[in-house]
């Protein structure tokens, strides 16, 4: 291998972990907020690829049914729940929640039709429409009624709720793959490394996303009701946060990166159904690299495993996957040995 | 119930199961080999996740290890079926060691994630190996022969899958009720217990692991021959997922819960798949949705599985109180008024603080020896350099004329230091009896062979024994079969006493025995443990910031306070020592 070949290796690499960022760092949002591992992040982006191709071909995405259906069982969890506890009170909040603004959002996608093919933006603009509501919606219907759970039991729920997701993609989207337009033909040339113009898009949105986060978290009260939160739930309740609420913004973030993520690749590779489980594992190493709490670990860590998958497939591409996940345990033991916890919270 | 009636109900289940055959048709034959194959993963699941505490998704991948090999042996090698028997079970039984020696010391969920990791690494292998036919797989695997018949037959292969089930379920049973089982039982709820038992978790965790990847092995090896045909799709993470599934579905708790939950999911899925497609045209994809569902559904609302649910309805089964047998044998104790522990200048730093420093003294043989000060003083530090919990930063620690300054925690306990919690440490879910029975573990032998061949009955005698004259002899020898987390506080600690007495130490240290007690919980506390002395001479070493308890009991007194030893004394000199009194009450008055 010559510098040549391993400069666009390491490019090519640094874009895929990029779009592992995006996804990582949601996760790792999510895991220190509300204790869940949120395993389906992948398919979230996957599906926001898929709603991206089908808005180009003009088709009314089959991510609307879905939110659809999504809102229907998350209202009526809620619903059920309020009444069970005689806060009826709270229902016409829960419904608009719940039930009129992912409704709404839908809406404004399906009367807009006819103006899909105008601008790409907007199509982007609609797919994230599309997209966020997913997670905070799984959030209420899945995840709430066991809060209180072991971080093993939400991690078994995660598994199988991303095996379902994977069948409901497969419902609403169809088995075929999809590649979307690329956003931008420019190609820079630097010396002897081309730099495609969607590699640098995906970087840079990669910055500017983790840029926000950072901002969000160190300079507005709701970061830091987030960051209080993932530090100790109790303490935070009794300063008058919710950790429900907590929680849905969490989600709303994570599924928003995880959103951006999914347009960003589709130009790029293509997409399935079911690609999300392998995207959502790829970045979860990454996650777990920063120890599933800390951000630029999990920045450095999702980068590192883009360039390795990278350099893996040049050698060998049928074994990539394997050496990717092969590489977790021994990241994983230096993580445990790295951090020191109490491993007395399991008592029975 | 009594046993007669379980003996009556096993033996119409037995005799269910062997005329099945006759008077159901092929597909249900089918059906039934499907669940006794994926029963004997989920009762591997129970035990090392249910009972070990070790949650997997990935048993599918030792299911396929195995059947890769022996679909290998048996068709590029050209080897017997019971040859691949062989290798699968032994590569299987390999790459579950290799795995559960580098993974088995990551904690909670870092260890589930790890098998979601090496399940994925697995199963990718399968289906990219030119040698094991890529994603077409491997066909034309030849039958299993048993003599010169062929097990071709749904019915044939039928009675081999469902004898290895049962055989196996009968050693998973015995196997919980023995030496190692109850170590294995033990540790849900964290190593500290664990080790200051004598136990060694790392190593019942290994056996747990590498048992249940055996149980996979058979599991793969009898799929493999029964389908004549593999490929890498039932290896997947997603079957790993439907194990584990199996296994909550059916019951965590018990290895028959395995079974019931590779019934249920089995037949669930049979039915979805028949009756899906009358509902929606898409069948085929709905059905992993469905699924999905309805586990989500099920772990919200019945995370315990099927089992606890139907024992509710059962009559429970009274166990006879344990016979007598002969003793186990007793440790030969030091010469009263020896020196039994010396602790030499022993420091502990935590960062910039020093939490012990250079702290001398010694106990001698036969004495109860307080160790008090006030809050922060360092007694708990102190207490756990002793057993092994901590390491000391420097100084040295002998017991019994052995250097354990750096010793591990378990062999600490082996060599006859036994100890309480000051925040009470049992499993609330076993009985009395059997928390006292762990105490036993360093005085005993059985091990995973002994255990589930029941080879040991005569030591398991003279343990429940032996556990049952020491619930007498601490006063709890009425109820022995009553749950531990049934008990009072008070009652707690004494239970907590009567296991470390279990293990016939030489030195029992108790750490705080009369926090959270009342007062005339505190004087029978003293009684038990002046009678303990008295009778067995068993030095006994107190910490304790009580000082009206520690008074009226102990022999000698340390003081500590700041991390650094004050005075040492009979108890009326320490008493009247003015530091004590300024340390414990801010200046003499």
């Amino acid at each position: 291998m010559d510098l040549n070949i391993a400069s666009i290796l390491a490019i090519d690499g640094l874009a895929s972990g990029a779009i592992y960022v995006l996804i990582a760092v949601g996760t790792v949002l999510i895991f220190t907020v509300t204790r869940v591992v949120f395993v389906p992040f992948g398919d979230i982006a996957a599906f926001a690829a898929l709603t991206l191709a089908a808005l180009e071909a003009q088709t009314l995405p089959g991510t609307g049914g879905m939110v659809v259906l999504l809102a229907c069982l998350a209202t009526a969890a809620e619903t059920v729940s309020l009444l069970r506890h005689g806060r009826r009170r709270e229902i016409p909040g829960a419904l608009t929640y719940y039930l009129a603004l992912p409704l709404v959002l839908v809406g404004i996608v399906w009367l807009a039709k006819p103006i899909y093919s105008e601008s790409m933006w907007l199509r982007i603009l609609f797919t994230l429409m599309l997209v966020v509501p997913i997670a905070p919606l799984l959030d209420r219907i899945v995840y709430r009624p066991i809060a209180d759970a072991s971080v093993l039991l939400l991690l078994i729920v995660s598994m199988a709720l991303h095996f379902t997701l994977v069948g409901v993609g497969l419902v609403f989207f169809g088995p075929e793959g999809v590649r979307t337009q690329p956003m931008t033909n420019t190609v820079l040339e630097l010396g002897p490394i081309l730099l495609t113009g969607q590699t640098l898009i995906i970087m840079v949105a990669a910055i500017v996303f983790s840029a926000m986060l950072y901002f969000f978290f160190d300079y507005t009260l709701t970061g830091k009701s987030l960051r209080a939160t993932a530090v100790n739930r109790t303490g935070a309740r009794l300063m008058g946060i919710r950790p429900e609420r907590s929680g849905a913004i969490a989600y709303i973030i994570g599924s928003l990166m995880a959103g951006v993520s999914g347009i960003l690749i589709a130009p790029v590779n293509t997409i399935f159904y079911d690609t999300g489980f392998l995207l959502g594992l790829r970045a979860f190493v990454g996650a777990i690299i920063g120890g599933m709490v800390s951000y630029p670990g999990t920045v450095a860590g999702a980068l590192f495993v883009g360039v390795l998958e990278s350099f893996a497939a040049f050698y060998n591409s049928a074994l990539r996957d394997v050496i990717v996940f092969s590489l977790l345990i021994p990241i994983l033991i230096w993580r445990s040995i790295a951090s020191f916890h109490h491993e007395e919270h399991d008592e029975e | 119930m009594s046993r007669l009636h379980l003996s009556i109900a096993m033996a119409a289940a037995l005799a269910a199961l062997f005329a099945a055959p006759m008077l159901l048709g092929t597909f249900s034959i089918t059906l039934l080999n499907y669940i006794g194959i994926y029963a004997l993963v989920a009762i591997g699941l129970v035990l090392m996740s249910g009972i070990g505490g070790i949650v997997s998704f990935g048993q599918a991948a030792f299911v396929g290890v195995a059947a890769y090999t022996t679909a290998w042996v048996t068709t590029v090698a050209g080897g017997s079926p019971w040859l691949g028997l062989l290798l699968g079970l032994v590569l299987t039984c390999g790459v579950a060691l290799f795995l559960g020696l580098i993974t088995l010391r990551l904690q909670g969920h870092f260890l589930s994630l790890s098998t979601i990791a090496w399940g994925l690494a697995i199963g990718f292998l399968f289906g990219n190996m030119e040698s094991l036919g890529k994603h077409s797989g491997i066909s034309s695997i030849p039958p299993i022969s048993i003599g010169s018949v062929d097990l071709v037959q749904s019915w044939q292969i039928y009675y081999l899958i469902w004898a290895i089930v049962c055989v196996s379920l009968l050693l998973v049973y015995n196997l919980l009720n023995s030496r190692l089982g109850r170590a294995m039982r033990t540790l849900r709820g964290g190593n500290t217990l664990v080790e200051s038992l004598g136990i060694n978790a790392f190593r019942v965790k290994v056996i747990c692991f590498v048992f249940a990847a055996f149980l996979a092995g058979l599991s793969g090896w009898l799929y493999a021959h029964m389908s004549r045909f593999i490929s890498p799709t039932p290896f997947e993470p997603i079957m790993g997922i439907e194990y584990l599934m199996m296994s909550i579905v059916g019951g965590m708790g018990s290895p028959i819960g395995g079974v019931l939950g590779a019934a249920i999911i089995t037949l669930l899925k049979n039915g979805i798949q028949d009756y899906l497609h009358l509902l929606v045209e898409a069948a085929g994809q709905l059905e992993i949705v469905a699924f999905g569902v309805l586990f989500i559904i099920f772990l919200q609302y019945a995370r315990e599985g099927i089992l606890p649910r139907i024992r509710g309805f059962l009559p429970k089964i009274t166990p006879s109180r344990p016979i007598t047998a002969d003793p186990l044998p007793v440790r030969s104790k030091p010469e009263p008024g020896s020196e039994l522990l010396n602790v030499d200048r022993v420091e502990r730093r935590f960062g910039g603080l020093i939490a012990v420093n250079q702290v001398t003294f010694d106990v001698k043989a036969g004495e109860i020896l307080g160790l008090i000060g006030p809050n922060g003083a360092g007694k708990s530090t102190m207490f756990n350099l002793l057993t092994g919990a901590l390491m000391a930063s420097s100084g040295s620690i002998r017991f019994a004329e052995e250097e354990i300054t750096r010793k591990q925690q378990s062999t600490i306990a082996r060599l006859g230091i036994a100890r309480t919690f000051q925040h009470v440490k049992l499993r609330p879910r076993m009985s009395l009896l059997e928390n006292v029975m762990l105490g036993t573990h360093p005085r005993t032998r059985s091990g995973l062979l002994r255990g589930a061949l029941r080879l040991n009955r005569h030591e398991e005698a003279q343990v429940r024994h032996e556990a049952m004259r020491q619930l007498e002899r601490v006063g709890l020898g009425d109820k022995p079969y009553e749950l531990a987390g049934n008990l009072s506080l008070g009652d707690q600690r004494v239970l907590e006493i009567a296991r470390a007495l279990a293990a016939d130490p030489i030195l029992l240290v108790l750490d705080e025995p009369a926090a959270g007690l009342r007062r005339h919980e505190k004087q029978r506390l003293s009684a038990l443990l002046k009678a303990l002395n008295a009778e067995d001479k068993t030095t006994i070493m107190i910490v304790e910031h009580d000082m009206e308890f520690v008074m009226g009991l102990v022999s000698r007194i340390v003081v500590m306070d700041f991390g650094e030893k004050l005075c040492e004394g009979l108890p009326a000199e320490v008493r009247d020592d003015p530091r004590v009194q300024e340390a414990y009450l801010g200046g003499t008055a």
